[in-house]
């Protein structure tokens, strides 16, 4: 294995990681609601066996807020499988404002912690792509993470997918102003040994304080140089 | 025992404290860090619970935050996470038995709030 696909594994790695502990994270949150639930039943079951009167709307509820969980954790669960998944196949066709949309809810919660939101904007006569899923989105996290920390005072990215001619370009926009002692090392070794793979170019433009990755039609199966 | 839940999630804070209330404790709940330090300047808290991982603010910053203002309020912090990092700037903060992982179970929290207050 070369330098270069060793960058690229571990940022996947990396990736694939803090999706995990996210994920993870956000289902221990539902298991705790279920279970104070769940518990607050028993608590007026107890009631009621001592001949204290339970409001029978009060138990539909609380199985109304177990459902709701239920139905969270489902979803969940099912990003989480999409995620699994998107390792199975190393070129496929994808639209990458559906995977743009899925990248910005499996990040929501990590950014929501940075106080920041994201707001996917489709273009509707964006093209389908042909590329390695999870590689774009190693990709599509490396620039969101770096986005969390430089937003600007607006905490809002707006993220959007816009035809370019030659594929698409995906835009990261609301950063704040850098001066030129700040600069960020954005892009890095593993975003620029990323975009090698992918057949991508990444810009982070400063002064009109966004990033924008653009992204041939078809990728060209080819190792990266390093 | 004054009690304050502070936890991102409502759902989890609000019927805690209903919970708590069914055993004679008189708990209070916000969403936020930056709501419990208004809700701290109106009234006195023995004991706060708070979960670690919060937008903004969260509970480790929010206890370093006060405990100079209130060196007699006592912490329990909850998290869903679990990593091994946040055992051990929780530990530090708050003690090793002051850290809980979710679910907890409501006996073990009351449990550890008379300790935390007898300590």
């Amino acid at each position: 294995m070369n330098n270069t696909w060793k960058v690229i594994n571990e940022a996947g790695l990396h990736f694939f990681g803090k999706m995990n502990a996210s994920i993870s994270h956000e289902i221990k949150n539902v298991l705790a609601i279920i279970n104070e639930n769940a518990g607050l039943l028993e608590d007026l079951s107890g009631m009621a066996d001592q001949d204290v009167p339970v409001d029978p709307a009060r138990l539909k509820s609380i199985a109304g807020k177990i459902q709701q969980q239920v139905h969270r954790a489902d979803v969940i669960v099912k990003n989480m499988n999409i995620l699994a998944h998107s390792i199975d196949e190393q070129v496929k066709k994808v639209d990458p404002g559906e995977l743009l949309v899925f990248m910005a809810t499996l990040s929501k919660r990590l950014a929501s912690m940075k106080g920041i939101s994201f707001e996917p904007v489709m273009s509707e006569n964006s093209p389908e792509i042909v590329t390695n899923p999870f590689l774009l989105e190693t990709m599509l996290w490396r620039c969101l993470e770096f986005v969390m920390k430089a937003a600007g005072a607006e905490k809002t990215i707006e993220v959007s997918v816009q035809p370019n001619g030659q594929g698409i370009d995906i835009n990261f926009t609301g950063l704040k102003v850098f001066g030129e002692k700040q600069s960020p090392s954005f892009p890095g070794e593993a975003e620029h040994a990323l975009a090698g793979a992918l057949g991508a170019k990444i810009a982070f433009n400063a002064e009109a304080e966004k990033i924008i990755l653009s992204l041939p039609l078809k990728m060209q199966a080819a190792e990266p140089s390093g | 025992m004054r009690v304050l839940l502070i936890d991102d999630e409502k759902e989890l804070v609000s019927t805690l404290a209903e919970r708590l209330s069914f055993r004679g404790i008189e708990a209070d709940w916000v969403c936020s860090g930056k709501e419990a330090l208004k809700k701290i300047e109106e009234k006195i808290y023995d004991v706060a619970v708070v979960d670690i991982k919060m937008p903004k603010i969260g509970g480790i910053q929010l206890k370093r935050m006060i405990a100079d203002k209130y060196p007699d309020m006592k912490f329990i912090f909850m998290t869903g996470h679990g990593s091994e990092e946040d055992f051990r700037v929780g530990s530090e903060e708050a003690g090793e038995q002051f850290y809980l992982v979710k679910p907890v179970a409501i006996e073990e929290l009351v449990k550890k709030m008379k300790q935390a207050l007898d300590g």
